[in-house]
């Protein structure tokens, strides 16, 4: 008994250590105060209307939203099918390959973001939102090829040789079989690698150019210069998304299977 | 010319070892060929040769005089049962049964009507709008039958298809397969390792090993007279001995004692087999009798049904069960006598 309350009240510290900043962080969007300070002096929504009013903010949301979501799009089009025939068929050096596209996941963020620099931008000189789509699709792939990759995995091969078996040619039954059956798989590995492009600072820092900010980097830029509760609103703002998109993943696959 | 043949056909994955070697069958129209092997023996690499899944190395296989060792599995037109049934998760038991039809793109009418007639023969009428998950090991198996039979093919393949069933419905369903399979007049192929449900429900049986077939016949065959001592090992014989061929057509033991076959002699084959059930004990040793051996009892395990005891001999150990009205103690001295039709030479 007295080992269960000494569990409850350490199991309850550490909630409160990654919970209170984030509220503390909520408390001080509302705050009247010029400056983030805690507690705040009284109530106001003027923050949330200044990131609404704020050409850059709203700019560089919907770019990083736009980029996110065709590069997932794009890793989704090349990663299911590298995925499917790396699970299905005895490529050469799979298992080389497998790690290659684990590796910009074990790699430090400003490792790649600086080697994609070297190569998209010095080498290539590729116009920049080609560059940062690119980059980000590169950020997005092995998301793909990993949580599609196993959801496969688990596929019965059968139902796909039946499906030969019935008439259909090997893509047909890619279609009608296993995408169906792969779907949650699909969903998952999308939201995985939106969010993580979404919030990716070291590859849309070097890829980014005159005129073209992301918003993790306008939102540094912003607080260098101003540091007033209006981060705070936005900080909500992306929260309330995150948790609007959880809220959906749940309702249509239970959280479970993405982790 | 046979409805279905497999000539000299040979698989090898990675062309050092081979799956199949050289292997010949021949099926007639409307038959139910069973191939019967322990699991490696290369049954199922033959069935997948048969749907079009593997390509053989070597070898030709024609149905109805038709070359298909070129033609891809989705042009074959035969229906495939799986062991784990493979029923489509995403789509109901009427969408399931179908899927082949619609690929077929024949009209709607005609679907629902195949799909209705076939989901009776097989009793699942009621469960049309389920989804595979929601039915039970057994139904599922009659969905993944009645898929395979709706696109009317030239044949039917079953891979283990009872394997994944309890023993009371595996006994129902293979009834049941050998019902629907007569009553539709369909050729079949039926992969299995299980001789009971094998020996119950086919019309030929292929005994295979190693990738090649030791023995193709009707099960009575099989099961009366087998024709080497591995067919003989995997339906049940456990007594091997060995014995020299005489001038007069009987054989002599290794201790001299003369035993006689009424099954045919065939020049090079020089060990005897029998039945443990078919061979019958009795107390009293008597000597130089043809066709009997004496010994001593080592071990008695109770079968329930009967006795079994293993017997040291002069020509071996032999096994020979009996039924308990007379138990013998371990250490008495019998006499075992081994009947002329039940003696086979391998």
């Amino acid at each position: 008994m007295r080992k269960n309350v000494s569990l409850k009240i350490f199991a309850g510290l550490v909630f409160a250590f990654l919970l209170v900043p984030l509220l503390i962080i909520i408390v001080t969007s509302f705050g009247t105060n010029s400056t983030i300070q805690f507690p705040i002096k009284g109530f106001t929504l003027e923050w949330y209307s200044k990131v609404f009013n704020n050409e850059s903010f709203m700019d560089s949301f919907f770019l990083s939203l736009q980029v996110a979501f065709f590069a997932t799009l794009l890793a989704l089009i090349i990663g299911v099918p590298a995925a499917y025939s790396l699970a299905r068929h005895r490529v050469f050096g799979r298992n080389w390959i497998k790690s290659f596209f684990l590796s910009p996941t074990i790699v430090p963020g400003l490792v790649v973001g600086y080697s994609m620099y070297q190569f998209i931008v010095i080498k290539y000189q590729f116009p920049i939102i080609q560059g940062l789509l690119l980059g980000h699709f590169l950020i997005c792939l092995p998301y793909v090829i990993r949580v599609v990759g196993s959801t496969i995995e688990q596929l019965d091969f059968s139902i796909e040789e039946v499906s030969w078996t019935l008439g259909s040619t090997k893509l047909q039954a890619f279609i009608k079989v296993v995408l169906p059956n792969i779907t949650s798989g699909i969903f998952a590995s999308f939201m995985l690698a939106f969010i993580n492009s979404f919030n990716n600072i070291p590859v849309s820092q070097f890829l980014s150019g005159p005129g073209v900010t992301m918003l993790p980097t306008s939102l540094m830029n912003y607080i260098e210069y101003n540091y007033d509760p209006s981060v705070s609103a936005l900080s909500v703002i992306l929260m309330l998304g995150t948790i609007v998109l959880m809220y959906v993943i749940e309702k249509t696959l239970g959280l479970a299977s993405i982790s | 010319m046979s409805y279905v043949e497999l000539k000299d056909i040979r698989v090898s994955y990675d062309n050092n070892t081979d799956i199949l070697k050289d292997l010949n069958l021949s099926i007639e129209k409307g038959e139910l060929v069973s191939l019967l092997g322990p699991s490696g023996c290369g049954k199922t690499t033959t069935l997948r040769v048969i749907a079009g899944l593997i390509a053989p190395n070597d070898g030709e296989f024609l149905v109805d005089n038709q070359n298909l060792t070129k033609v891809p599995v989705h042009k074959r037109e035969f229906g495939m049962v799986f062991q784990s049934y493979a029923l489509f998760p995403h789509l109901t038991i009427k969408e399931n049964v179908a899927f082949g039809l619609k690929l077929r793109k024949e009209k709607r009418n005609i679907i629902e009507k195949k799909v209705q007639d076939i989901l009776a023969i097989t009793g699942l009428e009621e469960l049309g709008d389920r989804y595979p998950k929601q039915l039970s090991g057994g139904q599922r198996q009659r969905v993944a039958l009645a898929r395979a039979l709706v696109i009317e093919p030239k044949l039917l393949l079953l891979d283990e298809p009872l394997s994944n069933l309890d023993a009371k419905l595996r006994l129902a369903m293979r009834i049941e397969i050998k019902r629907i399979q007569s009553q539709l007049g369909i050729t079949s192929v039926f992969v299995t390792h299980d001789q009971e449900e094998c020996f119950s429900i086919s019309d030929k049986v292929a005994v295979m090993n190693k990738g090649v077939i030791e023995q193709f016949d009707t099960p009575e065959e099989i099961y009366k007279n087998p024709k080497t001592e591995f067919v003989a090992r995997f339906i049940g014989f456990e007594n091997f001995f060995e014995l020299t061929p005489t001038e007069d057509w009987k054989y002599k033991t290794v201790d001299g004692t003369i035993f006689q076959s009424t099954h045919k002699w065939e020049p090079g084959k020089r060990t005897g087999t029998i039945r443990p059930e078919d061979i019958e004990i009795a107390a009293i040793t008597q000597q130089n009798t043809n066709n009997t051996v004496s010994g001593t009892i080592k071990v008695r395990t109770f079968l329930g049904k009967s006795y079994q005891y293993e017997v040291e001999t002069p020509i071996g150990t032999l096994l020979a069960n009996k039924a308990d009205d007379v138990v013998y103690q371990v250490g008495d001295n019998v006499t075992l006598s081994i009947p002329a039709h039940k003696l086979i030479i391998v």
